[in-house]
């Protein structure tokens, strides 16, 4: 059961995130890019990460997706007022997408089926493992990103503030 | 998964599911009749003794009204809008616990839904995505007023999700589970949360506000500026829903700050009633306190409501950036201290 | 600039103190003050069963009167209609026949008599401009119909009760 439902959702993240591309409009690409995050919550719960999959939808689905919606409703963006594409930006599309095409096709001729990774305690993704790993194990990187992210927050409040000298 | 199971889940969610809608229809007319009550008026009183058929009448009106779909809306999307905002409104009530269990018949019966062991984030989430319903539903109205409205609420609610989670997390340093039952169960007696944890409950209270869009924080539906806000193009039931899920949003709210702070179905002295009520109504009687306590907030939000002047957006966005979020996390580190402080002893 | 009169009062805006600036004992002294206004007296006057104390110079809706034996007491002179600025009153006269003189005080008589409630400004000249006596706008608020024909209201309904024997 958990093989074909593990299929199903799979197929469903697979189908909204061709939607996203291929919306005319870019609010209703956000909103099926919404429904792509929704089914990857899913895929966490089914495999027993519990606080990854609601993290998942807590930061991606409630607040960065909002932000999005925000900004694409903001700018109005009509199905018609995005305007033909230049030959130069054609050939540019194509000749990449001809490279990503290359690039697939050699990975999947070096391809082999790796070993399944066995989880050895199936409630890593419960609250409790997750936070003793992360403030063991794992200490250094995690306070690293947090500085990261702060840098980047003090970035743009610096940013967006004005220059009171120039004033 | 037995089949009993699925009988008494399916009876628990029913009886829940009532509740809340009964409750939500009834916060209606509560809350013209205290509206009325703080005003030296009477309030809706023809339908019925004491105006008790009030929400029936107005139900049956928003049926009967005609359902107007603007032109130029993407109709989709028209429909969306309302049917998201009433869906989050309604999933949110799965994981409070209403009770202790009760025993039927040899069988414990959890008054809970779901207890999911992330029981919190996933009424936060919950509560982040009801946001989308506002969004959609304004921007699908293809009017200026409905627009600015819809991005009020987003930008307000994303703004005052973040001093909400601050304060829940010093809640969470207290209390060292995120599963509600858990929660419930350790403030036996009177051992509320509320005397840990007063400012957090001050930043979640304001926060709630915010987050349900009532006054003081109803910008999104301004009347004064936006005409009607999000829900201006909306007519007949469609507005009806976006209406309901404003009450069931208090609710869900009052619901969560009861369980968290006020000991949800704890009360003092519950030892005794329990023994003397017996395993089947010693847990209904807590659920009825519950629910006590639950329409006791709902008495604050309307009395809130009812005196306090609706902020500027500028105030809004002060008060949620420069006062909450550093309360909040001042909130946090005098936790961490005290709790250090005190395994230390 | 020297003031005229020293009735001018400079108003001293202090910059808030702490508590003031946390605004919450002043929410919560309106939220008391609401409160109170909970259990006081309401004002609320039930309509349809109570009605409120009019004014003693209240217009309301017209009667056209009767006298002492219960004789109608217009004799549809016209004066009431020329005085009326809305235009609002219409009737058409009519000789008083033998045998009508308990109906009728005078020999002619109003057989219609219409006033258009929509036209009606209630602004009382026809009862000044009355020699008989015979209207007055002492009647209650004029009620809300649905068409606009249901306003005009005609002598069923402008006359006053026959006296009771």
């Amino acid at each position: 059961m958990s093989i074909s439902l593990f299929y199903f959702v799979a197929f469903l993240s697979i189908f909204f995130a061709l939607l996203v591309i291929f919306a005319k409009n870019p609010v209703h690409s956000v909103l099926y890019l919404i429904v792509t995050f929704f089914t990857f919550t899913i895929h966490y719960i089914l495999l027993n990460a519990q606080f990854l999959a609601i993290v998942n939808f807590i930061v991606y689905m409630g607040a960065i997706m909002v932000l999005f919606l925000f900004v694409l409703m903001l700018l109005n963006l009509n199905e018609g007022s995005i305007g033909s594409k230049s030959n130069l930006l054609k050939m540019i599309g194509v000749i990449g997408g001809m490279c990503l095409i290359i690039t697939l096709v050699g990975s999947a001729r070096v391809l082999n089926a790796s070993e399944p990774l066995v989880l050895q305690t199936q409630d890593l993704g419960l609250v409790k493992n997750l936070g003793k790993v992360l403030f063991s194990k794992f200490l250094l990187p995690f306070e690293l990103s947090s500085i990261l992210l702060l840098s980047a927050m003090v970035g743009s409040v610096l940013l967006a503030k004005r220059d009171i000298k120039q004033v | 998964m037995e089949l009993a199971f699925i009988i008494e889940k399916f009876i628990v969610v029913t009886v829940i599911f009532l509740i809340s809608l009964t409750i939500a229809a009834y916060s209606t007319l509560a809350e013209r009749k205290i509206a009325g009550y703080l005003q030296d008026r009477v309030g809706p009183n023809r339908a019925g003794p004491g105006g008790m058929f009030q929400p029936l009448a107005d139900g049956l009106k928003m049926f009967f009204k005609e359902e107007i779909i603007p032109a130029d809306s993407s109709k989709a999307l028209f429909i969306l809008g309302p049917s998201l905002a009433l869906l989050t409104s309604l999933i949110g009530s799965a994981v409070i616990p209403w009770g202790q269990s009760i025993e039927i018949a040899d069988r414990l019966v959890s008054l809970q839904i779901a207890d999911v062991n992330v029981g919190i984030l996933y009424i936060f989430g919950v509560v982040s995505l009801g946001v989308y319903g506002i969004m959609i539903g304004g921007w699908a109205s293809n009017n200026k007023f409905s627009l600015m409205g819809a991005i009020r609420a987003a930008s307000q609610s994303i703004s005052y999700e973040i001093p909400m989670g601050l304060s829940i997390i010093a809640l969470l340093m207290t209390t060292n589970t995120l599963s509600m039952k858990e929660i419930a169960e350790q403030q036996h007696g009177i051992n509320w949360n509320i005397f840990y944890q007063p400012l957090g409950f001050l930043i979640f209270l304001v926060c709630s506000f915010a987050e349900t869009n009532r006054t003081p924080f109803d910008l999104p539906e301004c009347e004064t500026e936006l005409v009607g806000g999000y829900h201006t193009e909306y007519s007949g039931f469609k507005m009806g829903a976006f209406m309901f899920a404003e009450y069931l949003n208090m609710f869900l709210a009052s619901a969560v700050m009861s369980t968290l702070y006020f000991g949800g179905y704890n009360y003092p002295g519950m030892d005794w009633v329990n023994g003397m009520a017996g395993p089947l109504f010693g847990p209904l009687i807590g659920m009825g306190v519950l629910l006590l306590k639950i329409f006791a907030f709902i008495f604050f939000f309307m009395w809130v409501r009812w005196t306090v002047p609706r902020f500027r957006y500028d105030q809004l966005m002060n008060l949620g950036w420069k006062v909450l979020i550093p309360l909040a996390i001042a909130n946090i580190v005098i936790t961490g201290i005290v709790i250090t402080i005190y395994d230390k002893l | 600039m020297e003031p005229l009169s020293n009735r001018k009062k400079v108003l001293e805006q202090k910059p808030m103190n702490f508590w003031e600036r946390l605004y919450l004992p002043a929410i919560f002294q309106g939220m008391g003050i609401t409160f109170k206004h909970m259990f006081k007296k309401k004002e609320t006057i039930f309509y349809p069963e109570v009605e409120r104390e009019f004014s003693e110079n209240w217009r309301g809706m017209h009667s056209l009167k009767r006298d002492e034996q219960g004789r109608e007491r217009c004799t549809a002179c016209g004066l009431c209609a020329l005085s009326c600025p809305a235009e609002a009153i219409t009737m058409i006269a009519a000789e008083r026949q033998k045998g009508e003189e308990a109906l009728y005080r005078e020999e002619k008589y109003a057989a219609v008599y219409e006033i258009n409630m929509l036209r009606c400004i209630f602004c009382g000249l026809c009862e000044e401009a009355c020699p008989k006596e015979a209207i007055y706008l002492d009647g209650p608020i004029v009620p809300a119909d649905y068409l606009r024909k249901d306003f005009i209201y005609g002598k069923d309904k402008l006359v006053e009760e026959p006296l009771k024997v």
